[in-house]
């Protein structure tokens, strides 16, 4: 590297440090604090200058990196053989993943904090594979996917209160209520594509949850709906004290009663549920309605005089994507025992979108990759309170700068040759 | 087997065509030539049901189909290979075969119709596993026209196989072409700009300038005529 190429990224780096100063200077540098009467603004350029100091360094940084592409650094060490291992082992993978999922309450350092993060990353996992199926097969961008999750949780909500039907009931109705609104979501949109086609789910989104907040009489409003009944365990309650003529759990077991048991029983209902959304698109993608999602999705007309209908087509997707985002707000509702519009946002349906993109279209490892990644370095954050969504802005950055394309961004075929097969 | 009578297609206010009266026959080549913008593209189209006729007939096999949606007209039997091939380039080869079964029966395909395209393309066959966007643009037709042919149909429509292809793999997807029609007995209607070719396959060919048919015949009597050779084939006769 010549030494008129280092002043160039120090000057480069230089010139991101004013910008990086120009936006932390007043957002972060002057804060509003309570002093007796009134606010007062209490600088923190200490603060400050550690920030632009390191969006200097790290622009500097990669200045130098990029300058020497043919050497390997740090970075390019780390990409590549994270992509070795994900594209050649993808396998492995997923079956080591799955092994760890189902030993991991039991593993020494598991507490009820990793618990819920494990079933928060799950949920979202379980949403991407529902919304791939829309976004990442089917080419339809929805921005709107919470829509359905909402359906899902508020008619889960809603049957389990006023007719006391068990989770196993109320689940696949909640389904089938979401998929049920999908086609409804479908039929006016199957004209658009792109842009277009974005910008109605977006509406539909924001239609669902004012609604909801609207329709006093049924969904309560902004109150939200509470007393949702918790799952049993195959119809024994996860209770200290069951009531007359009930065994619960930890009784039936001979287990001490411990709260934990209902959040691993969560864990696994919500692991079983992504499996299955999973295992399903997985089927489906060798059927002949996967193929012409995949299709649909590379090119319309081509599918039109193939003869594949492109109505029934979308219709399908939007359906299918939309049960599985039912089912997973099923599964939010009786975990949380109460719900509220406010829970249904459209950063909700962004993060999704989020995770299926960056995940890289289409491919289910992907999602699992983009939603550890994405929550779980949130979630390592919390502690920095309202700085935390800098840390999910920065994993983005971090994905889309290393892998433009998403993590995984190759399509598996779905017809593997007599060779191929192990 | 399929008549078009005084057809006229617009897209929005422009009219593509104005009044086209046309025939294919059971077991024929057909070729329709013409320039840039004579509405080749549309006419074929239009047939398929992408585009719909504002006046006129289309009638297959006795029935009319021109307000059939475009998955009933592949259903009954004509299946059209688009111009610029729109292979499903993500999707391996076999995947697009298989897709090309759509609509037989129901999206079944059979073992048997994939291994007669690969003994029609033998090249294709080397290269299952491989992505559609990366064959060349030959194979690209050739797969395209295998596509087409695994929905089994009755009259294949072609939209300029030979665009953008190596002279070479021209010939022999002409040859592929004529096999298709004598041997599997699909009717083509073949829509070309490479008049010569189009007209040496041809039993009986059609022009079609600024939306009209003008002239007429069979493909010999095309071939030699004064007015074609003029507008069409100075430049092609080369090839």
């Amino acid at each position: 590297m010549e030494k008129k190429d280092i002043i160039q990224s120090f000057k480069d780096s230089l010139f991101t440090g004013l910008i990086a100063l120009a936006l932390f200077g007043p957002i972060v540098g002057l804060r509003t604090a309570s002093k007796g009467e009134g606010l007062f603004i209490t600088p923190q350029w200490g603060v400050v200058f550690l920030l632009v100091g390191l969006c200097i360094l790290g622009r500097f940084l990669i200045n130098l990196n990029s300058a020497r592409k043919t050497e390997i650094t740090f970075f390019s060490k780390f990409t590549s053989k994270f992509s070795a291992i994900t594209r050649d082992k993808a396998k492995h993978f997923a079956i080591t993943a799955i092994l760890f999922a189902v030993v991991f309450p039991f593993l020494p350092f598991t507490d009820r904090y990793f618990m819920d993060v494990a079933i928060m990353i799950l949920t979202y996992i379980m949403l991407g594979w529902g919304l791939n199926i829309v976004v990442g097969l089917a080419g339809l961008l929805d921005l709107g996917y919470v829509a359905f999750y909402a359906v899902g949780a508020y008619s889960y909500a809603l049957i389990a209160t006023t007719f006391g039907w068990s989770f196993w009931i109320c689940l696949p109705l909640a389904g089938l209520f979401a998929a049920f609104f999908g086609i409804l979501l479908g039929f006016p949109v199957l004209r658009l594509r792109g842009d277009y086609l974005a910008i109605v789910t977006l509406g539909f989104g924001e239609i669902i949850r004012i609604i909801l907040i609207n329709w006093y009489e049924v969904t309560n409003g902004p109150d939200g709906i509470t007393g949702i009944p918790r799952p049993s365990f195959f119809g024994l309650p996860f209770k200290r004290s069951p009531d007359e003529g009930e065994t619960s759990f930890h009784l039936f077991f001979n287990l001490e009663y411990s709260t934990m048991h209902r959040i691993i029983f969560l864990y696994y209902l919500i692991l079983v549920l992504a499996l299955i959304t999973n295992y399903f698109t997985l089927k489906i993608r060798k059927l002949p309605v996967g193929r012409a999602w995949e299709a649909l999705r590379e090119d319309e007309i081509a599918c039109k005089s193939l003869g594949v209908n492109p109505t029934n087509t979308k219709l399908t997707a939007f359906a299918i994507g939309a049960m599985f985002g039912g089912f997973a707000g099923s599964f939010f509702a009786t975990r949380q025992a109460f719900i509220s519009p406010e829970s249904f946002t459209f950063i909700e349906s962004a993060i999704i979108v989020a995770i299926v993109v960056l995940g890289g279209m289409g491919s289910q490892t992907g999602v699992v990759l983009a939603s550890i990644f994405l929550i779980g370095i949130t979630e390592m954050f919390r502690d920095l309170e309202q700085y935390r969504m800098i840390a999910f802005g920065g994993a983005m950055v971090l994905i889309m700068v290393f892998k433009p394309k998403g993590i995984l961004a190759n399509r598996k075929p779905t017809i593997l040759m007599h060779g191929d097969k192990k | 087997m399929l008549k078009i009578s005084n057809v006229e297609t617009f897209y929005g206010k422009i009219q593509a065509l104005r009044g086209v009266d046309l025939d294919v026959n059971d077991g024929e080549i057909v070729s329709l030539i013409g320039s840039n913008g004579a509405g080749k593209s549309t006419l074929l189209m239009t047939i398929s049901g992408v585009n719909k006729a504002k006046r006129g007939n289309i009638v297959f096999n006795g029935e009319n189909i021109e307000n059939k949606q475009p998955h009933k007209i592949v259903d009954m039997g004509i299946c059209q290979v688009p111009e610029g091939r729109r292979i499903f380039s993500r999707l391996t080869v076999e995947e697009n075969l298989r897709l090309g079964a759509h609509a037989n029966e129901k999206g079944k395909y059979f073992e048997n119709d994939i291994k007669e395209v690969y003994d029609l393309f033998p090249v294709l066959s080397d290269r299952k596993t491989q992505r559609g966007g990366t064959l060349s643009g030959g194979e690209q037709q050739m797969l395209a026209i295998g596509r087409a042919l695994m929905s089994k149909p009755k009259v294949l429509l072609l939209d300029e196989p030979s665009l953008g292809i190596a002279p070479k793999l021209v010939n022999q997807i002409f040859v592929s072409i004529k096999n298709i029609n004598k041997e599997k007995n699909v009717t083509i209607f073949l829509v070309e700009q490479n008049a010569k070719k189009a007209l040496e396959l041809a039993d009986r060919a059609y022009v079609l300038v600024n939306g009209k048919v003008t002239i007429k015949g069979s493909g010999q009597e095309l071939l030699k005529n004064k007015d074609i050779q003029a507008a069409y084939l100075e430049g092609g006769a080369k090839n």
